[in-house]
């Protein structure tokens, strides 16, 4: 009987915390878009350059009304979506492959390194003129920002596995695919997992960044075009847009990591 | 012919700045059915010398065969237990201990049935679902246990098998396994720093020098010891003999290397 008294207060305990959480983030939430659109009014900013919250809803109201959004809205997405799983399934890719061969990681070293330093979206002009002013170079462009880390951080996630796991499977005549696929693998499960979260947010630089560049459709275009026309409140819609979509993809990947190391072994 | 041979064999450790002689120059054979036990300080060469044998590692001097054959090719015959658990966290119970079927594709309803027995035979009982971190170290090991005995090896290398647990289980648990190797005449070798357990287990022993690693010396355990459950042998009047012998010898040993290290200082 007291120990079940202990546990509810235990219980009653984390619900609280998790009330004066949230009642916070609310708080700060509200703080936040009541001090813009205050800021605005009295104008302590110029709402023509930074617009206000009431604005922005109403634009987006009557763009979601009149469905001009959506198309912008779902190149953008698909973009980002494409060019996540490309770079996280070619990361993982390559990393396999320098696993396989301890040579070719050597080989591949240096080349890796340099890759990695370098600022990819200064890629962008090359993979525009190689791959034309389309959403191809736009994908291209979410798929080299996340690659390159993505393959260090797994290929050394690889590395870290305790090699006796390997031993056990050695000593029962495993070959060498079958300890990567039932002790190396798995146990660098988690790790790629944290790179999906990375690559979520690398992605939707690599793509916003593309549409800057090239498209004539996109979240990251009505950003520039908005910007062009002077048009402050479409560019803070786009990002509000954004900022949504990204932390619902960054939800999906989470409630995804939850699933796959749940379901691991199979 | 002796059923497992190792002739003249070294072992060295490379690095880029140094090279470390992990064992050097022994040579020993094993009867079928024999059970012999490793007795050594820490770094030894203990673990290594079962790696090697297990095919593991590849010995840079030497030659270790088993019934004639290089021991690499005869890998699934062989049962190795490392020093520590290795279960695979993801894995449930029976899915680690299925593990070298698995590998080997002779999965079976059958072999499932006699894991799951075997657990019990170590006193695992309904855990076959559960994860290794469910388990307490003891139970670890026992189970590692049933994931090198399911294969049916012809020769069990077991490194400190039993140092994780309490003394009673590790009692329970060495009659469990001397029972199982004696009725299915298995030849097994045993890492220990345990004397009794070396004498309560085997027929012979192996003493062995550190730096670098070699056979110091060699005790045949009397004849009347070998036949007895290890409980027994504990109480056995000749067990006390033996184990005064052993215990001499290390100690002199060790008082030999502090005479050396002493000029150090
Ligand atoms: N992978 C390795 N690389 C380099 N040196 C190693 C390696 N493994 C072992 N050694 C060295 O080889 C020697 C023997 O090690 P080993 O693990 O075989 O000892 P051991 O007798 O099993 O010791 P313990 O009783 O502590 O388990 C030690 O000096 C150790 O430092
Ligand atoms: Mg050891």
């Amino acid at each position: 009987m007291n120990d079940h008294h202990l546990f509810e207060n235990y219980k009653r305990g984390l619900k609280r915390e998790k009330k004066i959480v949230l009642f916070w983030q609310l708080t700060i939430l509200l703080s936040f878009f009541s001090l813009w659109e205050i800021a605005s009014r009295l104008y302590w900013i110029d709402p023509l350059l930074f617009s206000s919250p009431s604005s922005v809803f109403e634009l987006l109201v009557t763009r979601f009304a009149n469905g001009s959004i959506f198309n912008h809205l779902q190149v953008t997405l698909f973009e980002t979506i494409l060019g996540f799983i490309i770079g996280t399934i070619g990361g993982i890719l390559i990393a396999i492959s320098l696993w396989s061969s301890a040579r070719f990681a050597k080989i591949m070293g240096p080349y890796l390194v340099v890759l990695n330093a370098m600022p990819k979206v200064a890629l962008g002009p090359i993979l525009i003129v190689a791959l034309g002013p389309g959403y191809l170079s736009i994908i291209a462009m979410g798929f080299i920002i996340s690659v390159i880390v993505t393959t260090l951080v797994v290929y050394s996630a690889f590395n870290e596995v305790d090699p006796n796991y390997e031993k056990v499977l050695r000593s029962f005549g495993a070959t060498r695919w079958q300890c990567f696929k039932e002790a190396i693998f798995p146990a660098a499960m988690p790790a790629m997992i944290s790179t999906l979260k990375v690559n979520v947010g690398l992605s939707w630089v690599g793509v916003i960044v593309g549409e800057y560049l090239v498209s004539k459709q996109g979240l990251g275009y009505l950003i520039i075009y908005g910007f062009q026309v002077f048009d402050f409140t479409l560019v803070m819609s786009s990002l509000v847009i954004i900022a949504i979509l990204a932390a619902i993809m960054y939800k999906v990947v989470e409630n995804l990591e939850r699933w796959l190391i749940r379901n691991r072994n199979t | 012919m002796s059923f497992l041979t190792l002739d003249h064999v070294s072992h060295h450790y490379f690095s880029k700045e140094s090279y470390t002689k992990a064992i050097d120059n022994i040579s020993i054979a094993v009867k079928e059915g024999e059970f012999i036990s490793l007795l050594g300080p820490s770094g030894c060469g203990k673990s290594t010398l079962l790696s090697i044998i297990a095919g593991i590692i590849q010995q840079t001097e030497g030659t270790v065969s088993l019934q004639g054959k290089s021991t690499a090719e005869s890998e699934m015959e062989i049962g190795y237990m490392l020093q520590q658990d290795y279960l695979f966290p993801w894995k449930t119970i029976l899915d680690n201990v299925l593990l070298g079927p698995k590998v080997n594709h002779t999965l079976s309803d059958e072999l499932k049935k006699k894991a799951i027995q075997l657990l019990k035979e170590v006193g695992l009982k309904d855990v076959e679902m559960k994860y290794p971190s469910e388990l307490s170290g003891g139970m670890r090991q026992r189970v590692a246990l049933v994931r090198t005995l399911i294969n049916n090896p012809k020769i069990l290398l077991l490194d400190e098998p039993f140092s994780a647990l309490d003394y009673q289980t590790k009692l329970n648990l060495e009659d469990l396994v001397s029972d199982l190797l004696k009725s299915y005449h298995k030849t097994a070798i045993l890492v220990t720093h345990d004397i009794g357990e070396a004498i309560a287990m085997s027929d012979r022993i192996f003493m062995m020098n550190a730096n670098p690693g070699s056979i110091a010396k060699t005790y045949e355990v009397p004849i009347e010891l070998r036949n007895e459950v290890p409980f027994l042998v504990r109480r056995h009047p000749k067990y006390q003999l033996i184990f005064d012998k052993i215990w001499d010898a290390l100690e002199s040993k060790e008082s030999q290397q502090k005479v050396v290290d002493i000029p150090d200082e």
